[in-house]
């Protein structure tokens, strides 16, 4: 089991979403955060003064998947949220020590979504335009 | 150039007939090299003081419907456009101020020419602040100043989200003098359409139909924006939104009763329509939505009050009470219908100015030659002869309006790029366009030495902060 966190820009957050439903990872949580990596800094004025944002608002995802899944997610991740220009974010993968789902007390690779042997459930996407 | 009937006409009002000139008598008694002017206003034939203080109060009133409008398309967009999206309208306030000043209004308003006005009036020449026997020419310009503000506005909508800032400036700065101005001539100034007996009491040919085929086609030259068809871009203050409904029906109280150019019956009859129609309007388009998805729509029921404005502007001083109602309610379906498919289209007319003023446009002037009626003050009654005036009216303002817009927008694409590049447009317009956010808190905000600031402040600072 591994732990995905990403940090994306948040106009392709959308785009990672769908490439990861694509790739029948369902499970995910998203966190608007809020980071500096090694982007240029826009500047603001208001009225006199003048500010330069250090920070720059992105979304984090943190994934729990199985170990088939690792890569798979991986690539969603890169191929939804690359723009090519600096800021386009950073991946980690993280070994992970346990997990429970909560509502049924099952542990582990039963607990991550997806299981790698329930991945023929209905693709979300199937019922969208393409 | 009168827009509204002889008052003679007016059954509720016949007494109020003495005192009422057409404003064009005050144009051209200022035309006399400003005598208007000079002369002492006591011994002149006095306009009434009711009359003066209703169209300042008017005017003021379209004035505000820019700003309404501001906060009706801010609603709409993205939270990264909404500054950009607000500035739009805005920044219309100052650009047609200056044009239709400059030229705009003595092209519309001057001149005997059916086609073209003249430039008598070029830089508000000969317009008098009072003591003519009409309204005085400087409020005319005023009020007239005010559609030609909210007209250009209006296109906006269509373009939101894509469209760099200048550009836009240069546009409405050219479409004010070049489009609004010519059909305003046409349709009040004393023009061919006028005088083909077309009407058009407050301006849903001039004002409606002219920006909502102008919207249409600037957004087929500008392209759709990246993410239509791909994402769901999702209105993001709705609250905004009906703000901004309610400011523009308050607004259109001037825009339409103050068309009477009085403060009289015909004005009471207009005001009273335009307290109607928008409420046939929004009752229909909540029985529709509730009749197509169980579910009455906020967004949807601010749409159905403009597209109820709208559709009773060219008709508020001709037509009955109960005529308002049905055009209110008539109008709903068609436009209703077009946002509907409209949104599944390739067309890219982000918010549905086409579908609300062009088409709610050609409804109301349709139905106005329907149910025009003398009784109420219209110089003919409806009919299917004045349904086809109209319809040439109608006609006649769309391709006009395509294709002047047309014209501009390629000739400014040739020296210029309308459109943002997409990194703009992915990061949003506000920090783009205009460097400056709508809803921040400062966080990560470094305030910068004034002695490291660039003489012109770049959009993007290269340089990383040493601290």
């Amino acid at each position: 089991m591994k732990l995905i966190t990403a940090v994306v820009r948040k106009e392709r957050l959308n785009d990672v979403l769908s490439a990861l439903f694509q790739a029948k990872i369902y499970g995910v949580t998203v966190t608007p955060v809020r980071g500096h990596g090694g982007e240029r800094e826009p500047v603001q004025t208001y009225r006199g003064m003048t500010v330069k944002m250090e920070l720059v608002e992105k979304v984090r995802l943190d994934i729990g998947v199985t170990e088939p899944f690792v890569e798979p997610a991986v690539e969603a991740i890169q191929r939804g949220a690359r723009t090519g220009s600096v800021g386009d974010g950073k991946i980690f993968v993280i070994p992970v020590d346990r997990v429970v789902r909560i509502r049924t007390g099952e542990t582990d690779a039963a607990a991550v979504t997806p299981r790698p042997e329930t991945t023929t459930q209905g693709d979300p996407l199937d019922a969208e335009p393409a | 150039m009168t827009r509204r009937p002889p008052p003679t006409a007016l059954a509720p009002c016949a007494g109020h007939a003495r005192r009422r000139l057409p404003l064009g008598a005050a144009m051209l008694a200022a035309l006399g090299g400003g005598v208007a002017m000079a002369q002492d206003p006591v011994s002149a034939p006095a306009v009434p003081a009711g009359d003066i203080a209703w169209m300042m109060t008017s005017s003021a009133l379209v004035l505000l419907m820019v700003v309404g409008l501001a906060f009706f398309y801010g609603g709409l967009v993205r939270r990264k456009n909404v500054l950009n999206t607000m500035m739009m309208s805005f920044v219309s306030l100052g650009v047609v101020g200056l044009t239709f000043a400059a030229v705009g209004y003595s092209l519309a308003f001057s001149g005997h020419s059916a086609i073209v006005g003249s430039l008598a009036h070029v830089g508000l020449r000969g317009l008098a602040a009072g003591g003519g026997s009409g309204l005085p020419g400087l409020l005319a310009f005023a009020f007239q100043a005010t559609f030609a503000m909210i007209t250009a506005a209006l296109i906006s909508g269509a373009v939101v989200e894509r469209m760099r800032f200048g550009p836009y400036m240069l546009f409405i700065a050219l479409w004010s003098v070049l489009v609004y101005a010519p059909i305003a001539k046409w349709v009040w100034g004393g023009g061919f359409l006028q005088r083909m007996g077309a009407l058009d009491f407050a301006g849903g040919t001039v004002v409606h139909i002219n920006a909502g085929v102008a919207a249409a086609v600037l957004a087929l030259v500008l392209g759709r924006r990246s993410d239509y068809g791909r994402k769901a871009m999702l209105p993001h203050q709705v609250p905004l939104t009906l703000l901004g409904a309610g400011l523009l029906w308050f607004g259109w109280f001037g825009f339409n009763a103050g068309s009477a150019q009085a403060a009289d019956a015909t004005a009471v009859l207009a005001f009273v329509n335009t307290l109607l129609a928008p409420a046939a309007t929004l009752v229909v388009w909540a029985l529709l939505d509730l009749a197509r998805g169980g579910r009455a729509t906020a967004v949807g029921l601010a749409t159905g009050v403009v597209v109820g404005l709208v559709a009773i502007t060219p008709a508020a001083g001709f037509v009955s009470p109960a005529g308002a109602l049905a055009i209110g309610a008539l109008a709903t379906v068609p436009s209703y219908l077009l946002i509907l498919w409209r949104a599944r289209s390739r067309l890219d007319d982000a918010l549905d100015v086409f579908s609300a003023h062009g088409i709610g446009g050609i409804s109301g002037a349709l139905l106005t030659g329907l149910f025009a009626s003398k009784a109420w003050g219209a110089p003919v009654n409806g009919g299917l002869a004045q349904l086809g005036v109209q319809a040439l009216a109608v006609v006649t303002a769309i391709g006009f309006s395509a294709l002047g817009t047309l014209v501009i927008a390629r000739v400014l694409a040739a020296f210029t790029p309308l459109r943002a590049d997409a990194d703009s447009e992915a990061q949003g317009l506000d920090v783009a366009m205009h460097g400056e956010e709508a809803y921040t808190d400062g966080e990560g905000a470094l305030l910068m030495p004034v002695s490291r600031l660039e003489p012109k402040p770049a959009a993007v600072a290269t340089a990383r902060s040493e601290a």
